[in-house]
């Protein structure tokens, strides 16, 4: 026998809300963990070249310093450093603190901050700004 | 006496719960917290090796504690991320054969990147 559903009424899709800076975050979290997993290949492919051949090696090293590895390189931070910080801020969540609409609101703009000033910070250190010595 | 919770309809629908629902989210909580203290060392680590010649990179992969907690991070992140991923197929792809075979690809990928970093690592550890 065919077991009919009902059309029901949907919920109010993402345009119909105001953008704001939780729900942006929450969105970030997913686009970087995609970003991560993604990512995963370059590392490997780093490790493999370091081990097996200096011209792999060379090779990998040049394209992490042109524009476009600068860039992959810089993304790839900040997606490791924000998907960390957030995920701690998910941890913290799952143990039901920092649930208040409020709280919500001013942990997003720390996480932020945070994420961007480390990321910042690890670049710095490693001799990433100006010009890409890597 | 006793006590069925379930609507008739569901029992006939037989579809259950989730199945495994409770295992993934576990695991993504442990491989979460397990990835805290590897990320920080991770970063740690690539700012000390950012700019740094081949020589110098596989002395540090050579050292044992730098290939052990290296590993263990790159198998970590992975299961980390297949989880995620996993998720976000069944979010986003409504066709049930594109989901399966996205869920797939994400666990071979996976586990060829393990295998082949682990094996690099083990490969100069050893040497060969």
């Amino acid at each position: 026998m065919p077991m009919t559903t009902h059309e029901r009424p949907l919920s109010p899709h993402l345009q119909i809300y105001k953008v704001e800076l939780p729900m942006l975050l929450s969105g970030l979290h997913r686009i970087t963990g995609i970003a991560l997993s993604v990512g995963s290949i370059l590392l490997v492919a780093w490790i493999s070249s370091a081990v097996y051949s200096a011209e792999a090696f060379a090779s990998m090293n040049r394209f992490l310093g042109g524009y476009i590895g600068q860039f992959v390189l810089f993304g790839w931070t900040f997606s490791l450093i924000y998907h960390s910080v957030s995920g701690v801020r998910h941890l913290i969540w799952d143990t039901g603190r920092l649930l208040e609409v409020r709280q919500i609101y001013s942990s997003s703009k720390i996480v932020l901050t945070i994420a961007i000033v480390l990321t910042l910070l690890a670049w710095i250190l490693a001799g990433g700004f100006p010009g890409g010595g890597a | 006496m006793k006590y069925e919770y379930r609507t008739p309809l569901s029992i006939a629908r037989g579809l259950g719960s989730s199945k495994d629902g409770l295992g993934h989210w576990w695991m993504q909580r442990l491989t979460s917290i397990a990835l805290v203290p590897l990320v920080l060392w991770f970063v740690v680590s690539i700012i000390a090796l950012a700019g740094q010649d081949r020589g110098h990179v596989l002395t540090w992969l050579q050292s044992p504690i730098h290939g052990v907690v290296l590993s263990l991070f790159l198998i970590t992140a992975l299961y980390h991320a297949n989880l995620g991923l996993q998720a976000i197929f069944e979010d986003y792809i409504q066709a049930r054969w594109l989901q399966l075979s996205s869920r797939i690809a994400a666990d071979f990928a996976a586990v060829f990147l393990g295998f082949a970093g682990v094996f690099a690592l083990l490969r100069l550890a050893i040497g060969g």
